[in-house]
């Protein structure tokens, strides 16, 4: 297998002379490249599955299920979730705790939490032949920012030294079922998990309800771009995770990533 | 014996380091504009106060220099509010844990960076701009920007991460020759620092030779820097009486709009 530019942009060669970047003449930063590439595009042994969707849309149920499964057949599996790397959960918290977050330093603290884990975690174990799971990718973060206010492309540049899933299903459940699931579960509704710093609505739910709303429609409006594996949401559990199984198999070559047995 | 009181000031001061009367300048408000897409919902033309920056290395003397621009402007009647690195609520403690254990990867660490740094800005810079302040910021965005394109971070990448940032009224880097930074150093503290001396870069396992190597390295990416953002290149290595009486005088010509 080839293992051509596994060097993602970001870290290159140090000391080497780079070419003198100006400001552009209305003062915006110059664009970075919008072409991204796969794992599989860019030489990596291991794969990426990511699912993305609302809260309440049940992509974690599925993912677990998608595990399971590989993990069963003695694959070798990873999974990762949004917003758990350690180093950086403290200050999250104490961020979220305190009110303390503005959009721009949410959106970093986030591209901060990713990159701790997609640097010391994600890119070493698709280096070393691993199917990586994830419950959220840089497309949460993409819907979620520019709701809360970020330009689309200064979020995007932000992530631009991560590479793309090579298989992403988006779990599309129509809003009020998503908003019913989360809302009949869990009655008290976290400050930035209800977008109460965008003062939609003095009423947590009703704020909830337009937030989740404004995500859903970024969701969809970045689905053809990045080649989302539509879901429908509403179906039963049994169902999805059947088109699911189906899905990596066609598209990834399973056998390949048998933990090797001792011979 | 005590001075006679007279109707007279001082007599005639030889140096211009002090103004001559008790009238206070009033700053002339001047366009100001983010290097790139800026704060949400944030209009830089609120910003009625003035942004002065001080970079450059430890021992470089900025320390020195920030202490008696700050005197010297409260005497002349600005209010003035300092900024620093590291120094936010939201994660400069973190950020400090992170530089200890020498845990976390390069993008990682850009990214905490830039956290601290945006986080100050938002709580303090731009409020303090907002209300009229002087802010005296003990390095800024070039310094972090440094050291990563030192470690061979994507410049590009970089550029629009600091897009968030305000261009500063002004900048001034106070350079020192690397063997010159060394003394200094030796004098002060009498070891050398892990990160000052970019022992993490493994430009050589001696740490004299690396930091001589790392700090040409940082001067070097400095000048280049300047070449684009245009800030004002002070020799330090000059009195520091002589120093700050010239970032005086630039920062006069900033309070009338020059």
């Amino acid at each position: 297998m080839s293992t051509r530019n596994i060097e993602r942009p970001v870290v290159g060669n140090p000391g080497a002379s780079k070419p003198e970047i100006g400001l552009s003449p209305d003062g915006r930063s110059p664009s970075l490249p919008t072409v991204k590439l796969t794992f599989a595009e860019q030489g990596y042994p291991g794969r990426l599955i990511a699912v993305e969707g609302l809260d309440g849309s049940g992509k974690s149920t599925q993912i677990y299920l998608l595990k399971r499964w590989l993990e069963l057949q003695g694959l070798k599996v990873f999974f990762s979730e949004w917003n758990s790397s350690a180093l950086v959960k403290s200050a999250t918290s104490k961020g979220k705790k305190q009110n303390l977050l503005t959009p721009t330093t949410f959106s970093l603290i986030h591209a901060t939490d990713f990159a701790d884990r997609y640097e010391r975690q994600l890119v070493p174990l698709l280096k070393a032949g691993y199917i990586v799971l994830c419950d959220r990718f840089i497309f949460t973060a993409f819907a979620r920012d520019v709701v809360r206010g970020c330009p689309q492309e200064w979020v995007r540049g932000v992530y631009s030294f991560a590479s793309l899933p090579d298989l992403t299903f988006f779990f599309k459940a129509s809003l009020e079922v998503s908003l019913a699931r989360i809302l009949d579960n869990r009655p008290s509704l976290k400050h930035h998990e209800a977008g109460m710093d965008l003062n939609l609505s003095p009423d947590p739910y009703e704020s909830f309800r337009i937030f989740q709303g404004r995500i859903f429609e970024q969701y969809l409006a970045m689905s053809t771009e990045f080649r989302f594996l539509i879901m429908d949401a509403n179906q039963r559990i049994e169902e999805q995770q059947g088109i699911i199984r189906r899905l990596v198999s066609t598209h990834i070559d399973l056998d390949q990533y048998r933990v090797a047995k001792p011979s | 014996m005590p001075p006679a009181r007279s109707s007279r000031r001082k007599p005639a001061t030889p140096a211009r380091s002090r103004p001559t009367s008790d009238a206070v300048i009033v700053p002339r408000v001047t366009p100001k504009r983010f290097y790139g897409h800026g704060i949400p919902r944030v209009d830089a033309e609120d910003l009625t106060g003035k942004l002065i920056v001080v970079e450059g290395a430890d021992g470089s003397g900025r320390s020195t220099q920030i202490a008696r621009l700050v005197q010297w402007l409260e005497a002349t009647g600005h209010h003035t509010i300092q900024v620093g690195l590291k120094r936010s609520t939201l994660v400069s403690e973190e950020l400090e844990q992170a530089q200890h254990g020498n845990i976390l990867s390069r993008s990682t660490l850009s990214l905490f960076y830039a956290t601290d740094f945006a986080d100050q800005l938002e709580n303090t810079i731009l409020p303090a701009l907002r209300a009229g302040s002087m802010v005296i910021a003990d390095r800024y965005i070039y310094t972090l920007m440094a050291r990563d394109l030192v470690r061979g971070v994507d410049e590009t990448w970089l550029r629009n991460l600091y897009g968030i940032a305000l261009a500063p009224d002004a900048v001034f880097y106070l350079e020192v020759r690397p063997e010159q930074l060394v003394q200094r150093v030796f004098a002060k503290n009498q070891s050398l620092d892990y990160w000052e001396s970019g022992m993490d870069l493994g430009l050589s396992r001696d740490m004299f030779d690396s930091f001589l190597r790392y700090q040409s390295l940082m001067l070097e990416t400095f000048r280049r820097l300047q070449r684009s953002y245009g800030f004002d290149i002070v020799n330090g290595e000059g009195s520091p009486d002589d120093i700050n009486a010239e970032l005086q005088r630039r920062i006069e010509d900033v309070l009338r709009g020059r």
